[in-house]
């Protein structure tokens, strides 16, 4: 076997060098606790989540860093509500591009506007656009900080897992390195490697869904113009550049440019420089300069496993789910992933609960990801329609829109990208329908201003009861796990009194370490917390 | 059908269903196709209620004669 490790893709931050490790030394494997394959967003996340958690983790990678390159762009709220939780978010803020207005055109009119300006009282704004290199690069920096503070993480760059043996308690990996094999065993294994995810393929595991039979031409430039920072939409743009176009604001001076090319095209030919440039020419119009950082034409699929459980294998993020660029919810998913499984496997890990824990990763995941797929795919549907009677409809919808409300809404040219409420989840607990129903069991907690401060700030990593004008005692330890308790006024707080309270007196919340709410009450009562904490911990025999 | 009124609902038939064949004479094929795609989205917000336009979905789809 050749033991050099190719790299399939150039890098834009080198961040963790190949250095040989002991374990390459040994003849047998090294036990892990805790296998991450994949340095990517999700990789990365999972990584400093458990590494947090005080968990021994070990990531390989088969590359030293993040790859240059334009992929995920927006970054949408409930991911820098996470990444605020693993400490890292505020670089993001700081570099990311914020914006609220998208416009959408037909042809050389403007037809429709809309303001994804949330309700106040938000730490983080609706969305940032920011290149996934820099989202990568930020993880990693927090790695660094939780490594030098003790966190028991490891990454190792140039690691190309090459098979996989999996065992009813562990697996085995053949890992790949400049300095030729070694293995690796894992009690658990997460997989992040990816859309074409080698692990899921080593396992043969299906990844089935739906193809869309159109291509899509990126173009990244760089220009000095003073466009507002806006999302502009064209469906058949006048300028014919493409049945449909994007132009999206970027950090360092770059746009984002997307044209609609259909399904046969000669790809090599649209990729020619000269070709791609006469497409943005006009759409920019002749005078203005520019620079063609990054093109690539790619298709989109929208698919997912059964199940993202198999054995002592995790998947998560694109491995697991795939689905089309439209509406943001590809790394926003895949976030929401590291932030449901982070805590279940720590737990699992700890021996705090039983490993059928996991299963609920899968079950609540598996639904998030069918609702990000429904999403995406209408959108899909919109932009690209599938029939002729399809398109008839759709730019009927975009005729009327620019004359009547009420077909603005139906215009879909990819949603916002909210997270996923679990309704149904059988970790979910009991309910009070005296309280607001946004914040009902399975909704992830919705942000608050506390003065100087913000509700989310305070809430997760660890189960949390959050009492508003309650009292409650200020250490709880109930069926063995810790319990933080916050204790809030909705005095002189609207935001507090109409997402936590409504018309109730008083509330009792009992909130995951991932910020969703496990279930609430309008009084206190520790056994009715003991039987909600048993219930989301899905471990009743363990505790 | 629960809420769907299946029952004659317009006092004047004749003068309404006029209208509609008129409103699509002269037109192409694609302009009347436009047209019809225009006034079914039109008509649906009017309706609003979801349970109403998939009773008439569904009576549309059983009334199809080549669909068995």
């Amino acid at each position: 076997m050749n033991p050099s490790i190719e790299e399939r893709y150039p890098l834009a931050f080198r961040l963790y060098p190949y250095q040989k490790n002991a374990d390459q030394e040994r003849s047998n494997a090294v036990r892990h606790p805790v296998v991450v394959v994949g340095g990517g967003p999700i990789g990365l996340a999972t990584t400093l989540d458990l590494g947090l958690k005080g968990i021994k983790v070990l990531l390989l990678d088969d590359h030293e860093g993040a790859g240059a390159g334009s992929r995920a762009l927006c970054f949408a709220k409930r991911t820098l509500e996470i990444a605020s939780r693993l400490g890292a978010a505020e670089p993001m803020i700081e570099k990311g591009v914020q914006w609220n207005i998208g416009k959408v055109f037909h042809d050389d009119r403007q037809i429709y506007e809309f303001n994804l300006q949330p309700e106040s009282g938000h730490q983080f704004p609706a969305f940032i656009n920011l290149q996934q290199p820099y989202f990568e690069k930020f993880l990693y920096d927090a790695i660094a900080k939780a490594q030098s503070s003790g966190a028991p993480i490891e990454i190792r760059g140039k690691n190309r897992v090459d098979a996989l043996t999996a065992h009813a308690d562990h697996v085995v990996l053949e890992v790949m390195t400049p300095d030729g094999p070694y293995s690796v065993a894992a009690d658990w294994l997460v997989a992040c490697d990816g859309a074409r995810s080698p692990i899921r393929t080593m396992m043969g595991l299906s990844f089935d869904g739906r193809v869309f039979e159109d291509n899509f031409l990126i173009a990244d430039v760089r220009m000095n113009v003073d466009f507002p920072t806006e999302r502009w939409f064209w469906f058949e743009p006048h300028f014919k550049s493409g049945d449909s176009a994007l132009l999206h604001k970027q950090p360092d001076g770059i746009w984002r440019i997307d044209f609609q090319l259909g399904w046969n095209i000669d790809r090599k030919a649209e990729l020619e420089p000269a070709k791609i440039r006469s497409r943005v020419d006009a759409m920019l119009g002749p005078n203005v300069e520019y620079e063609l950082v990054w093109t690539s034409i790619y298709t989109f699929q929208c698919r997912r496993m059964e199940k993202f459980r198999h054995g002592r294998v995790l998947f998560a993020g694109d491995s697991a789910h795939q689905v089309s660029p439209f509406g943001a919810r590809g790394a926003n998913s895949g976030i929401q992933d590291v932030d449901n499984l982070g805590w279940k496997l720590a737990m699992v890990v700890k021996g705090t609960a039983n490993e059928t824990l996991l299963d609920s990763y899968s079950t609540e995941r598996v639904y998030a990801a069918e609702e990000n797929i429904q999403n995406s795919t209408r959108a899909t549907d919109f932009i690209t329609p599938k029939s002729e009677i399809s398109k008839i409809f759709r730019n009927a919808v975009l005729d009327l829109a620019e004359k009547v409300p009420f077909a603005r809404p139906i215009v879909n040219s990819g949603r916002l990208s909210l997270p996923s409420i679990y309704d149904g989840s059988y970790l979910n607990g009991a309910d009070d329908i005296q309280l607001p129903r946004r914040t009902r069991p399975g909704s992830p907690a919705a942000d608050t201003p506390l003065g100087e401060e913000w509700l989310l700030a305070k809430l997760g990593g660890q189960f949390h009861i959050l009492a508003i004008d309650a009292e409650v005692p200020e250490t709880l330890s109930i069926a063995s796990v810790a319990l933080s308790t916050i204790m809030l006024s909705s005095t002189g707080n609207a935001a507090l009194r109409e997402r936590y309270l409504g018309e109730a007196q008083s509330a009792i919340y009992l909130i995951r370490p991932d910020q969703h709410i496990a279930a609430r009450w309008t009084r206190f009562d520790e056994v009715a917390i003991g039987t909600a904490l048993l219930q989301a911990t899905s471990s009743p025999e363990n505790l | 059908m629960q809420n769907l009124k299946t029952k004659p609902n317009i006092a004047k038939p004749d003068d309404v269903y006029e209208a509609l064949i008129a409103a699509h004479s002269g037109l192409t094929k694609d302009q009347s196709d436009a047209l019809n795609a225009r006034l079914i989205l039109i008509l649906m917000n009017h309706i609003g209620d979801e349970v109403i336009i998939r009773e008439a979905l569904a009576l549309a789809q059983s009334s199809n004669r080549d669909m068995k």
